[in-house]
């Protein structure tokens, strides 16, 4: 085979696309129950399977569609339903505010295509892959892999939930998947006094504000988080 | 017709928010402390998600011996800290959380 010496191969699309399937794939092991629960619990909740499926490929968004569905089983109003979800989704603009430097010079098309992908699992592995430090051009590639990896396996795995029903009990606590994933990616991930700070403060200020209405205590501990992050960076 | 109407806005919505700086940058000046910031976003927004998860049950503080999900999450910590491998973390911490859950009942 013909190498280029100037570009290592990893510069290569395929290459970067197959690194990204690679890098998301473990997390699979947690998204697969968790997307199984998520089409159990949308059966249960009284929504037809279409819909169920439908909100996997419009939404894309676990937790979100979670909460969602059991508030169509409570029919509460669309707006609060509507309004819960956004809430839910606003981390996503931290991640397309943290992402967006480096994607900037890539065209519309890859824009509207990616911002679509951005999910927890896709945005955590694709950023620590730009933060390297080589300087890979096609990492946008990488980004496509591990996302289209876990686009795919949500669709796969809520429609197995869907058509599974109600028959995996819930004693399985297969729910837990989704703890367990954010654990496998954040803990790893804290290499000084800030960023552990900002992590423990969020977690902890999470807990004591859970009960806020529309799960506004999820974006107010992550914001409460990453200031006491920066106030310890500021002071070392 | 309502439930399509409320996914399709949510999702539109949703997709608004990935959409929102990807598309924006550069058009927007982002001030120095934006940039500095942004680092914090994945420990705090997960942390802040899984949290809850362990030590809270229907809402509720619930800190015992007793909490299954609380030692197993526990325990996936130490796994993910010391061996950084997302395969090894979410089995032993499922494998855990169904060992504490058989024990405790």
């Amino acid at each position: 085979m013909q190498v280029n010496k100037s570009l290592p191969a990893v510069n290569l699309p395929r290459n970067e696309f197959l690194s990204g399937v690679k890098a998301v794939l473990p997390l699979m092991i947690g998204v697969i129950p968790f997307g199984m629960i998520y089409g159990i619990l949308a059966i249960s909740a009284g929504l037809p399977p279409s819909t169920a499926q439908a909100m996997s490929a419009i939404i894309f968004a676990g937790s979100s569609q979670f909460i969602s569905a059991q508030l169509f089983a409570l029919n509460v109003p669309a707006i609060i339903n509507i309004l819960t979800v956004g809430v839910v989704n606003l981390r996503h603009g931290l991640y397309s505010a943290s992402i967006a430097p480096y994607v900037q010079k890539l065209p519309n098309h890859w824009k509207w295509v990616l911002a679509y992908l951005l999910t927890d699992e896709a945005y955590a592995v694709t950023i620590n892959h730009y933060q390297r430090g080589d300087n890979s051009r096609n990492k946008h590639w990488f980004y496509l892999g591990s996302g289209l990896t876990l686009w795919t396996t949500w669709q796969i795995s809520t429609a197995a939930g869907i058509f599974l029903g109600t028959s995996i009990p819930a004693s399985w606590s297969l729910d837990f998947t989704l703890a367990l994933t954010f654990i496998a990616i954040v803990v790893p991930a804290l290499k000084d006094r800030a960023s552990t700070g900002a992590a423990v403060s969020a977690g902890v200020a999470a807990v004591i504000l859970f009960n806020l209405p529309l799960k506004l205590g999820l974006l107010a501990a992550s914001l409460i988080g990453i200031m006491v992050g920066l106030a310890i960076e500021r002071r070392s | 017709m309502i439930t399509w109407l409320t996914i399709i806005i949510a999702g539109v919505l949703t997709y608004a928010t990935r959409l929102s700086f990807i598309i924006f940058y550069g058009k927007i000046k982002m001030p120095a402390i934006v940039e500095q910031t942004l680092k914090f976003v994945p420990p705090a927004v997960m942390t802040a998600i899984f949290f809850p998860e362990l030590l809270l049950d229907n809402g509720q503080l619930y800190i015992s011996p007793g909490n299954a999900r609380l030692l197993s999450g526990m325990l996936a910590i130490l796994v993910a800290w010391r061996t950084k491998n997302v395969t090894y973390t979410i089995v032993i911490g499922m494998l855990a959380l169904w060992i504490f859950q058989l024990l405790i009942n």
